[in-house]
């Protein structure tokens, strides 16, 4: 195991936020102060709770799980391009490291700053509205695994891409319509029964259901099938990757 | 030349690209421990296709790479650690200072950091006051620099420069020839890639000549360097004649078919031509020249004649 390579990578994708502070965490973290002040104050003055949690309350870990997804897939999916775009690449390819080993120096930051923007997120959210977590756990858990598997997901999307057309394709126009159909904002059961029927087939629905289950023990969905959907996604990644690491995808003719 | 045992040894090397593109026909090649080799060929000769394979960038068709009795592939983290490779482009990642990025690729390369082997390389290539500076806002003859510092941040024991001249000023390029003595001196095995036969000459002990990805020759650079020193005088006679006459039989001449034309092969880098002597004979023996000129056997003659003496 090269580990002084996974510093390496880990490192020098750590410093590439650092010198864009302002675009990696301070956008995501004032994008969510704004969702809490016109969903939770100005909209959700109007909607008092929903099932019981406070609406401004109800709305934090889809909140969450919105700035998680794409900023996970947003981070591994540019880390692994940019180099691919600059021609860098070459030196890691060059390098005695495995496939696995730049998978998780590029996976790891990603879903490091991740969690530092959820964390962020977490606090803010603090400042508008009374939080309970009811099984911390849990709520790790479901944390952690979402950063992982998003940001697994992004570096694929990274390696795919070969434009920047591409790099924002999916993000855009399939993460964030699931994100915000997958009940970040509603209960699933507000729903009409029809569309409760096609939100079902989302699987953000899963994510963001067991999320909110940790915190209020409020749930669209079993949280068993919630915990089994992020974990296949995080398994389907892995194979993905390992599938790529086989062929030596886009990266070695 | 030092005959000392093969750092690199290439075996039947062969790359078809996906789009049917065969750029090496088996490549069979040994690099000595502590020699200069340079290749030499024209653009698309399978140069970098080679070199990227032994780097691990292109996955070979078939055939086998060691280093120093290692396989590329199989044992490829002891291959690669070995390896150094400044790419031909200036491939580098603009929002970087000089110091994290060469600090970067030594890391990437398994070593545990060591500031004062980067702090001194960083010094012999003049970049030491340049180390907080953002890579973009160098000049491109610092950037070659930057890249060669990144080659040789994990002190490796082959280096590959491919085409490290292109697009270099002079100063630059006496600095890398300086380097690369010094390399030399320390027992790094190095492989350049060139179109240039004046870099070939200046530099190397052996030269490998490429083309259509096959290895057509590989030879001293002295025994090279003959065959591409050599030049041509092309007389053109008034009235054609039937034999060389006796007077000039000394000058190993070639005569035309149509008996107009003589021409003699020398060496211009010798101080003698024997030009004049040649032109003296010629009125002796009563011979009135139309015209006169001289061509350098260049690079694509001596192709010809390789590929001719291969067929």
């Amino acid at each position: 195991m090269n580990t002084e390579a996974i510093k390496a990578i880990y490192k020098a994708e750590m410093r590439r936020t650092r010198n864009t502070l302002l675009q990696s965490v301070a956008a995501p973290v004032i994008s969510t102060a704004l969702y809490f002040v016109v969903f939770g104050s100005a909209i959700g003055s109007r909607i008092e709770s929903v099932s019981d949690v406070p609406y401004g309350a109800f709305i934090v870990p889809g909140l969450m799980m919105l700035s998680l997804l794409t900023q996970s897939i947003s981070n591994a999916s540019f880390g692994i391009f940019f180099p691919k775009f600059t021609g860098t690449i070459y030196e890691v390819m060059s390098a005695p490291i495995s496939f696995f080993e730049i998978v998780v120096g590029y996976v790891g930051a990603a879903a490091t700053k991740s969690l530092i923007l959820g964390v962020l997120i977490l606090i803010t959210a603090t400042f508008f509205v009374d939080l309970r977590i009811a099984h911390p756990f849990w709520m790790i858990a479901f944390f952690l695994l979402t950063c992982i598997s998003f940001s697994l997901f992004g570096f694929i999307i990274g390696l795919w891409a070969d434009n920047f057309e591409k790099l924002q394709l999916i993000p855009s126009l399939i993460i964030t319509p699931l994100v915000f159909l997958g009940g970040s904002f509603y209960s699933v059961d507000m729903l009409p029964e029809f569309w409760q029927k096609i939100s079902l087939m989302n699987p953000v629905l899963y994510l963001i259901s067991g999320f909110r289950w940790s915190f209020f023990e409020v749930a669209d969905v079993s949280v068993g099938v919630s915990l089994s959907m992020i974990l296949l996604f995080l398994v389907a990644c892995l194979g993905i990757v390992w599938m790529m690491f086989k062929t030596g995808y886009k990266l070695k003719p | 030349m030092n005959e000392s045992k093969a750092i690199v040894s290439i075996k039947g090397l062969t790359k078809t690209y996906e789009n049917g593109h065969q750029a090496l026909k088996g490549i069979n090649l040994d690099i000595r421990e502590g020699e200069i080799l340079a290749l030499l060929g024209p653009n698309g000769a399978g140069k970098t296709t080679l070199i990227s394979v032994i780097c691990g960038l292109v996955s070979p068709s078939s055939g086998t790479v060691t280093v120093d009795g290692h396989d590329i592939i199989r044992d490829f983290r002891i291959t690669r650690e070995m390896i150094g490779l400044v790419p031909q482009e200036l491939t580098l990642g603009a929002f970087e200072r000089v110091g994290n990025t060469v600090a970067f690729s030594r890391g990437l390369f398994g070593k545990s950091p060591n500031e004062a082997y980067l702090d001194e390389l960083l010094e012999e290539l003049t970049l030491l006051d340049k180390k907080d500076s953002m890579v973009q806002q160098l000049s491109g003859g610092m950037k070659r620099r930057v890249l060669i510092a990144k080659a040789l941040s994990h002190e490796p024991r082959v280096l590959f420069l491919d085409e490290p001249t292109a697009g270099v000023d002079v100063e630059l390029r006496k600095d890398m020839w300086k380097i690369v003595e010094r390399l030399r001196q320390s027992g790094v095995t190095i492989i350049l890639t060139t179109h240039y036969i004046e870099e070939a000459e200046e530099i190397a002990d052996r030269v490998g000549v490429i083309s259509g990805g096959e290895l057509l020759e590989l030879e001293d650079k002295q025994t090279l360097m003959e065959k591409l020193g050599k030049k041509q005088l092309v007389i053109e006679l008034k009235n054609p004649v039937d034999s060389i006459p006796a007077q000039l039989t000394d000058y190993g001449l070639e005569l035309s078919d149509t008996g107009a034309k003589l021409t003699y092969t020398f060496d211009a880098r010798q101080e003698r031509t024997g030009m004049t002597r040649l032109l003296s004979s010629l009125s002796e023996a009563g011979l009135q020249v139309k015209d006169l000129n001289t061509r350098q056997s260049s690079l694509e003659d001596i192709f010809v004649d390789i590929v001719k003496a291969d067929a």
